[in-house]
């Protein structure tokens, strides 16, 4: 008698794509790492003296780990302001490909920009990858609704487990919060490696671990983004000769 | 020019927090424009966004934030290379990758504590 109700309820598919999303986060593999990873950041910004309404409105604005724990630890050992703000915005350089290769996935032909604000602001490793693995399969119109769910739901994880560590911070031995800190390399390793089905996808994540550490070394300012630039680039032209040579 | 005093830290959060963070987002939406799905375009942006992900976990790695800088580089580089292998080896297994890094991770900090 269930089944009928989906026929003739005035409930929009949009709703349902958007509950489907928020329950497809719970499933995920990520909800566990935003737990912890947020747990991490909760204890940090205890440390450090910040109120939990700041730890959470910040997760809600940024939605970023590694800039929020720049920006926390930047912020409570002094930093200056301007400092903080440019090394905010280098380590964000990565969502700005992200977007780029996410919105055409997600929207239809007669999506509104505006309909893409809410998506673009939940994009972060966690609903990246798992857009790519999730959203191929479903029908369009219903995609912005499913991603919207299963960003709302991966930061309500975030949520969970910034309170957790933030009332736990005096107790969580060094060595916890090492290992929850070494939760966000390790799971963004892991989950791109799955995700990347095709070559040109593996040589950029390998080429990047390689180039990365090089650009560094010489202290060559802007890494991120030139990481991004020459060990993507290199990765495509492989790609293309390839095709080329087929 | 610490600046925190004088200023709400909700204030801070907007101007050196949120907006440098998600003006890369509002580019996106930008720079997504018109572009298709399956154009080569796209296919070399996400290859940029994938190697911009590995410099990320190549830094968190090697110059770590707060108390995992207190765990050894050698263990670091260990319990990634092992979180990695299981991962190739159970079936590309996310969670299994996972258990084995952070367990190595465990193990090392705890033989080679400094």
């Amino acid at each position: 008698m269930s089944s009928d109700l989906a026929a003739d309820a005035p409930l929009p598919c949009s709703a349902i794509a958007f509950v489907q999303g928020l329950l497809a986060s719970f499933r995920s593999v990520f909800t566990l790492v935003l737990i912890g990873t947020y747990v991490g950041i909760g204890a940090l910004a205890h440390d450090y003296g910040f109120s939990i309404a700041w730890v959470l409105v910040s997760t809600t604005l940024m939605w970023a780990g590694p800039a929020q724990v720049i920006l926390i630890s930047a912020l409570g050992t002094g930093a200056a302001l301007f400092e903080v703000g440019l090394a905010v915005c280098l380590s964000a350089v990565r969502f700005l490909p992200m977007v780029v290769s996410l919105l055409p996935l997600v929207r239809g032909p007669e999506t509104r920009s505006r309909d893409l604000l809410l998506p673009a602001h939940f994009t972060a490793a966690s609903m990246w990858v798992e857009s790519f693995r999730l959203l191929p399969p479903l029908p369009r119109e219903r995609r912005i609704a499913f991603a919207n769910g299963l960003g709302l739901g991966f930061m309500l994880s975030g949520h969970v487990g910034s309170i957790t560590g933030f009332y736990l911070a005096a107790s969580l031995p060094v060595l916890l919060t090492a290992a929850l800190l070494f939760l966000t390399p390790m799971s963004f390793l892991v989950s791109t490696a799955r995700n990347s089905s095709t070559l040109i996808n593996q040589l950029a994540l390998g080429f990047g671990l390689i180039v990365s550490p090089l650009l560094s070394y010489f202290q060559v300012g802007l890494d991120l983004m030139w990481t991004g630039i020459i060990a993507g680039t290199a990765a495509y032209a492989v790609h293309r000769l390839r095709e080329a040579l087929r | 020019m610490s600046g925190l005093g004088e200023l709400s830290p909700y204030l801070v959060l907007i101007l050196v927090g949120f907006l440098p963070n998600e003006i890369w987002r509002l580019l996106g939406i930008v720079a997504a424009r018109g572009i298709d799905e399956d154009s080569e375009l796209i296919i070399w942006v996400r290859a940029v966004a994938v190697a911009v992900l590995a410099a990320v976990i190549a830094k968190l790695t090697l110059v770590p934030p707060g108390a995992l800088a207190t765990v050894p580089l050698t263990v670091r580089l260990a319990a990634i290379a092992c979180g990695f292998l299981a991962f190739l080896l159970l079936r590309r297994s996310v969670f299994a990758g996972l258990v084995t890094g952070e367990a190595v991770l465990f193990a090392g900090a705890l033989l080679f504590a400094a």
